[in-house]
């Protein structure tokens, strides 16, 4: 990269809330890989909950507030696929805004393709001594594109998944449904609870059947919703975001 | 009944859900390898898209010429604006036949119209003949899949169904028997029946001929024992050329159950000597979502019922927990175009993971209209508030998840509260989950100290 870009660290809510280690393990890891990162303070929700519930129109406060903070950044990286998808495709319109929020939209990347795009990350030098099952997060795969979907007829690739198998030891898993939804879905969760702890359950049988040791992806709300539903059932696979994992291989 | 309300029951029989949920899978895992043997299978759902733009946007030219090539034909073309029409329409013609019974093959837009019911009450006797809607029609139950009616139930279900209705042997449930026993049931109804009526796929604006596809042949063998042939067609369904057919046919048996084609493809251009076809060509509501600029595009659906196969939601809640003709994705963003207070739950019914638009042979960007669904519906919260769930209405969406999870205040309440006066979304998300613990530190706090200057 040249000139030594400058890279706006945005760090959804319930990651910074929750999942401290997560963001610290993306911070540390893309100064790693030689990045200069800044954590603009003051971050609040990015107002994705709020629009897929159908208050888009109730997010211009929200959106508002990411653009000023992030404005001056060259690229914005965050650790989740969701979120990003949602500033990027649902920030509502800002009469004069229009301008930094299309650069905005350009220059934010979830980790893992901000890792293997921009980055050009070829081959990670690590280690990671574990079977892994990775899910693949319905916005991130099939919004921002991470992976080519099992539905479409395009040749495979998997952004994730060329950076895991890049780690000495790491055994990666094929599932039998490959990149089903885990029932998540933001309110989806608590309006269609029934449905939503099934779809969790069946997601998480197919790891178990497979004996994972470490159930990964790039996004924690689906995560958070499966480890919520293996730790109720008492299953002992361990939970990790590919940033946790990525950095700790890498030392 | 809600959405979830009916979720929740059907997934009480664990069972059946689960199976519910492997049979459609199977038939999304033949959709998969049946499309991939197809090279340039993304370009035909191109292609397929594009014409589908085509036609909408220049709906009125094609139905004319439609309509002046079907006349040339031949053909008696009826219009109607809504489902009461249709039906009016469908039934002058059989009392001027002095017709009492009819047959009929698999239409969703008579199901849509509740032609049945209406006829039934005229004393006119209603046969279906797909094989999937006679096991319904037996059960007085609506279809729960466009393209698999009876896919709810199983071989069990249906030979006692039969063995009531059709006399065959108590227990046997060998296919074969009892498709059999269908169709000697199916064959005297065929024989009695002077007019016949069948939906329509594909309405071609050049030739003014249509394509009506079934598996069991059971639309030709009705037509042609009958006099009078009543074609019963949405006003979306045209085409431009003869030739865009290819493209179509090509998509439609793949997507909808992995078949290169479908059995019967029959096309009806002009009445034999001595017979009538009539087409009633329906609007009902599709020229009031065609002026919606968002949801326009749900009316290039081909109706294979792909998205039905694929979704998540669907397999797991089966057809009937959606309450609309319609059901599964395309049905969540069709029926509340018809009636938004009634169906304001469906459009939520997803979690918005898009497999349903990478599915959709004409592109239809389903997960997309979902979203903006919801942006309307929360728009008259107060007219349908009522029409959607407790859960719903209870105020989650002023305060979702989220926002109930961020802040550090959450933090300390979750930490200090016994588990069970958790506040009520983490009530429910608590039911069969476990909450994740709460850490020290926030990231932001853990940064300030760390790295911040
Ligand atoms: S919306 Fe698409 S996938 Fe669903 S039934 Fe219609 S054509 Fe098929």
């Amino acid at each position: 990269m040249k000139k030594e870009p400058h890279i706006g660290l945005f760090i959804p809510c319930y990651v910074d809330q929750f999942y401290p280690q997560v963001a610290i393990a993306t911070l540390e890891l893309l100064e790693k890989l030689g990045c200069k990162v800044s954590y603009p303070l003051g971050q609040t929700c990015c107002g994705q909950p709020l629009a897929n519930a159908g208050y888009e129109r109730d997010t211009e406060g929200s959106s508002l507030h990411f653009i000023q903070l992030f404005e001056e950044f060259d690229y914005i990286v965050a650790p989740s696929g969701s979120c990003v998808l949602h500033v990027k495709e649902h920030f509502p319109n800002h009469p004069g805004k229009e301008k930094s929020a299309k650069s905005i939209q350009k220059k934010i990347f979830e980790l893992t393709e901000f890792l293997t795009d921009v980055l050009k990350v070829e081959n990670l030098k690590g280690t990671f001594q574990k079977k892994v099952g990775y899910h693949s997060s319905c916005h991130g795969l099939r919004g921002l594109r991470l992976a080519s979907s099992s539905e479409l007829n395009i040749p495979h690739f998997n952004k994730a998944k060329q950076l895991l198998t890049n780690l000495d030891g790491l055994e990666w898993v094929e599932l039998s449904r490959s990149d089903e939804c885990c029932g998540f879905g933001g309110t989806f969760a608590i309006t269609e609870e029934a449905l939503s702890v099934q779809m969790g359950k069946d997601r998480l049988a197919d790891h178990l059947s497979h004996e994972v040791d470490v159930l990964t992806g790039g996004d924690l709300s689906c995560l958070m919703h499966l480890e919520g539903i293996a730790k109720r059932e008492g299953q002992k696979v361990e939970f990790m975001h590919i940033a946790e994992i990525l950095n700790q291989a890498i030392r | 009944m809600s959405h979830p309300k009916a979720a929740t029951e059907f997934l009480k029989d664990q069972a059946n859900s689960q199976w519910h949920d492997e049979t459609l899978w199977m038939i999304r895992d033949k959709r998969d390898a049946s499309s991939k043997s197809i090279p340039e299978w993304e370009e035909l759902r191109n292609l397929a898209s594009e014409i589908k733009d085509n036609v909408l946007s220049n709906l009125d030219k094609y139905l004319e010429q439609f309509e002046a090539q079907a006349l040339k034909n031949g053909i008696k073309v009826h219009w109607a604006k809504d489902a009461k029409e249709h039906n009016e329409i469908v039934l002058s013609i059989l009392q001027e036949k002095n017709c009492e019974a009819i047959v009929k093959s698999k239409s969703i837009l008579t199901e849509e119209c509740h032609l049945n019911p209406y006829l039934e009450k005229q004393g006119i006797e209603v046969v279906d003949t797909d094989l999937g809607e006679r096991i319904v029609q037996f059960l007085q139950q609506p279809p729960s899949h466009i393209v698999m009616p009876a896919i709810h139930l199983k071989k069990r279900d249906i030979s006692a169904l039969f063995h009531d209705k059709l006399q065959t042997e108590k227990g046997n449930e060998d296919p074969s028997y009892l498709t059999n026993a269908a169709r000697l049931h199916l064959r005297e109804k065929f024989l009695a029946s002077k007019v016949a009526i069948t939906g329509v796929n594909f309405g071609v604006a050049e030739t003014g001929e249509f394509v009506v596809c079934t598996n069991e042949g059971n639309a030709d063998m009705g037509v042609h024992l009958a006099d009078v042939h009543i074609a019963c067609m949405g006003i979306e369904k045209i085409i431009p050329r003869r030739k865009d057919l290819g493209v179509f046919l090509r998509l439609l048996a793949r997507s909808a159950t992995g078949q290169p084609i479908t059995n019967y493809s029959s096309h009806f251009r002009s009445p034999a000597t001595g017979k009538e076809i009539h087409l009633v060509l329906v609007d009902n509501g599709r020229t009031r979502q065609l002026a919606r600029e968002k949801f326009k595009n749900s009316l290039k659906c081909i109706r294979c019922g792909a998205c039905m196969n694929t979704c998540p939601i669907y397999r797991r809640s089966g057809g009937f927990s959606y309450g609309s003709t319609v059901p599964g994705p395309i049905g969540s963003i069709l029926s509340p175009g018809l009636d938004m207070k009634k169906y304001s739950t469906l459009p939520f019914a997803s979690t918005l993971c898009g497999s349903c638009s990478d599915v959709c042979p004409v592109k239809i960007n389903i997960h997309e209209q979902l979203y903006e669904w919801r942006q309307e519906i929360t728009k008259h919260h107060g007219t349908v508030g009522k029409g959607l769930s407790m859960k719903l209405a209870s105020g989650i969406f002023k305060s979702p998840l989220a926002y109930q999870f961020s802040g550090s205040l959450m933090r300390k309440v979750i930490k200090s509260l016994p588990e069970s006066v958790i506040y009520n979304p983490l009530n429910i998300w608590g039911k069969s989950r476990d909450l994740p613990k709460a850490p020290k530190e926030s990231f932001q706090d853990w940064y300030k100290r760390n790295r911040h200057e």
